[in-house]
């Protein structure tokens, strides 16, 4: 929101200004949206370090070159003393201060220079040394200067001093000019292929950032144009394989998946209109013929009873499918708690039985003991409640069957069962799938009062419970399954608040008592 | 009864009070959170019916303010939030009972007079239970009628010890699974109603005056019909 009203606030700003930052601040905007690329940033590190790697490449070379060429400068140069040594050894001052004279004089020669031990100048081509140099024997680095004139733009060598008997000092040494123009030519290599290196870097990361930049803004392009309404729009694949087209495969299938719950949620507020319209409708009727055709207060009386109860009708069912909506969003987990299953499915087995007896069903409950879940005692009982319900509702026996109904609760491994098994006319196979869902309401039952919601709740209980319900065929009738996880039983007593043991809920399944 | 009616909506709160009314209660109306607080704070109101949802301060926070300042009037809670966890937080914050919307006007004037009346006897509850020639004990369980014994079940038994202790009170379906059973859902068919007649068999069957009377639209009231 705030990026896309920027750029009209900085132009509104400079068009204030003068023409000239209005284009300027275009420009600008242009390449902060490039140096945000991530294409860009990641090119930028490669960079500097590909830089930093190759600088020390070429510094490595350059130092190795160096110490090369000090090492042969150094070997020649002891060469030479040696040979010079021995020269004075054996024909005396006077024939070293001849063959230096000649030599100084080849082309391409050494630097030599003889002195007496005052520092006179013997023999030699060096005009000039730093004061005290000759007072050091051993290898250094001076500068020095051929001649008189070149005293002020002296040239740098490694020389040798040599203190020969009697005194006299004896300088060999060679120039680095050489070295110096090595060093030169690797230093502007250096600075050039950095130079290179930079120039190809941000090209290619400006070619990089721009074809991913690219593919990224038509993605963004696309769910733009998702968002504004073309639900069936779809991400461009490129066939490529590579991350940008997994994540557009991947995207693409989340906006399938969207579209089939959006279709989904379609149908149920379909039903939900028409399963409400249905007893709105009814209760107008009423109310209109009421008005229409009442005589005596006695049946207008009537006819308002009527409507109310058609109105608790339409809040049941209300609440039933708030109720189912707050339970698909899965959110109770603060109301968890470990319950006693046994107690609950013996209470509300207690509950229904006098209604069972009433509808000439035995209902046979076989707890076991000692059944702990997580969960939401208030949800559970309603779930049970209504299985039980339906049950009675829709499990008078068929030819051959009994007329019981059988509320039973046991352990299955880590599990816990929970089955209400009828012996009515039962599920077709191919309906069972079906039945779970809201509103849907077998035709065999339509004569019975119901909304079709009992089910689809039970069903979404349990599976807020981390458990599954199940139809399967009670041969003949129906028997709905629950599985739910066991949980460890709290060390507190379970049977406190106001909880009745499991034995004294126990119903009478013949329904006889002694009045 | 003196009772206040916390409730911003104006239509449903002149409902409210001229049904109250006409039930014989004095009920007073505010139309906010804040102006409810002022009022219930002077005090003199036996139950407070307030909806969950007001402006400027909020129905919870109402409660739980009067409760800091042990001010313990019974409040019932009117909402359209009816899951399960918005009735606990509602009995958290001080409430004492706890109605969804809709509701049926029947069962808020049951609950509401339930409410007065623990207000009204605060003190011990007498162990047995007496209503014109029927004694219940609740020490010893048993239950007689004149001089005869009446077996009962021990739900049963609950549920007359229920209806005994409100008598001369209506007592509706629901606050009976809720006390009773200790469910709060709505019991979608009648399965109350049975259990209800079966006691009445046991306690009024070959009695000249029956205990348990049906209040139509409402629910049950054990009441001694010979006087």
């Amino acid at each position: 929101m705030t990026r896309r009203a920027d750029p009209a606030g900085q132009g509104a700003a400079a068009q204030s200004v003068s023409r000239k930052t209005t284009t300027q601040s275009a420009a600008t905007h242009l390449l902060p949206n490039l140096f945000r690329t991530t294409a860009f940033k990641l090119t930028a590190v490669y960079l500097v370090i590909f830089a930093l790697f190759a600088g020390f490449v070429l510094g490595y070379v350059a130092w190795n070159a160096k110490r090369l060429l000090d090492d042969q400068i150094r070997s020649t140069i002891d060469a030479e003393i040696q040979g010079l040594a021995e020269q004075q050894r054996q024909g005396g001052i006077r024939r070293l201060v001849n063959i230096i004279e000649r030599r100084s004089r080849g082309p391409g020669a050494s630097l030599y220079l003889v002195t007496t031990p005052v520092g006179d100048r013997l023999a030699g081509n060096v005009e000039a040394v730093p004061p005290g140099a000759l007072d050091r024997p051993g290898e250094s680095e001076i500068e020095y200067a051929r001649s008189a004139d070149a005293v002020d733009t002296p040239s740098r060598a490694i020389v040798r001093v040599f203190v020969l008997p009697a005194g006299f000092r004896l300088l060999v040494g060679r120039d680095v000019e050489e070295r110096e123009r090595l060093g030169v030519v690797i230093r502007r290599a250096a600075g050039w292929s950095l130079l290179l290196v930079f120039v190809l870097g941000c090209f290619a990361s400006w070619f990089v950032a721009r074809r991913v930049l690219k593919r990224v803004d038509g993605m963004t392009d696309t769910a733009q144009s998702i968002m504004a309404g073309d639900l069936k729009g779809r991400l461009s694949i490129s066939g490529t394989g590579d991350e940008l087209d997994r994540l557009a495969l991947n995207l693409n299938a989340m906006l399938d998946r969207i579209g089939e719950l959006m279709a989904g949620m379609q149908q149920v507020s379909d039903n939900i209109a028409h399963d409400l319209k249905t007893p709105l409708t009814r209760l107008r009727n009423r109310a209109e013929e009421a008005l229409r055709t009442a005589k005596s207060p006695d049946e207008l009386r009537a006819a308002l009873d009527g409507s109310i109860d058609e109105a608790d009708n339409l809040i049941r069912v209300f609440n039933a499918l708030l109720m189912i909506a707050r339970l698909e969003t899965g959110r109770i987990q603060d109301s968890m708690d470990t319950l006693d299953l046994s107690e609950i499915v013996s209470g509300m087995a207690e509950l229904y039985e006098p209604l069972a007896e009433e509808a000439g069903l035995a209902l046979v409950t076989e707890v076991a003991p000692e059944l702990h879940v997580s969960g939401n005692r208030e949800l559970l009982g309603q779930a049970l409640a209504n299985l039980i319900d339906n049950a009675l509702k829709y499990g008078q026996p068929v030819e051959g069957g009994e007329a019981t109904v059988v509320v039973s609760a046991a352990p299955v491994g880590s599990e816990i069962e929970l089955v209400v098994a009828d012996h009515g006319p039962g599920v077709p196979e191919a309906d069972r799938g079906r039945v779970l869902e809201r509103f849907v309401r077998l035709d065999q039952s339509r004569s019975k009062p119901g909304f079709g919601l009992g089910l689809a709740l039970a069903a979404g209980v349990v599976r807020l419970h981390g458990g599954q319900l199940r139809l399967e065929d009670n041969a003949p009738g129906l028997r709905v399954v629950i599985s739910l996880p066991q949980a460890q039983p709290k060390p507190v007593d379970m049977h406190e608040g106001g909880a009745l043991p499991a034995s004294t809920a126990q119903p009478n399944p013949a329904g006889l008592q002694s009045a | 009864m003196r009772l206040l009616i916390v409730e911003d909506d104006a239509e449903a709160a002149a409902y409210l009070t001229k049904a109250f009314r006409e039930a014989g209660h004095v009920a007073d109306h505010a139309a906010d959170g804040l102006e409810g607080y002022a009022m219930a704070e002077g005090g003199g109101y036996d139950v407070l019916v307030v909806d969950r949802m007001l402006p400027r301060l909020d129905g919870l926070s109402l409660i739980r303010s009067l409760r800091e300042q042990n001010d313990v009037t019974p409040a019932l809670i009117l909402s359209a939030l009816a899951q399960v966890d918005d009735r606990v937080k509602g009995l958290r914050a001080g409430g004492d009972d706890y109605l969804p919307k809709p509701y049926a006007f029947s069962e808020l004037l049951a609950r509401v007079e339930v409410l007065s009346r623990r207000r009204a006897a605060p003190a011990s509850e007498p162990t047995t239970y007496r209503v014109g020639d029927l004694a219940l004990d609740r020490l010893a369980h048993r239950v007689a009628r004149g001089e005869e014994e009446i077996p009962l079940q021990p739900r049963e038994f609950r549920l007359l010890e229920y209806l005994m202790k409100h008598a001369g009170q209506v007592v509706t379906r629901t606050m009976l699974l809720e006390n009773v059973w200790d469910y709060h859902f709505d019991p979608q068919t009648n399965v109350i109603d049975v259990h209800v007649s079966r006691l009445r068999a046991k306690v009024d069957k070959g009695f000249e005056h029956p205990m348990i009377h049906t209040i139509r639209g409402a629910g049950y009231m054990v009441r001694d019909a010979a006087r």
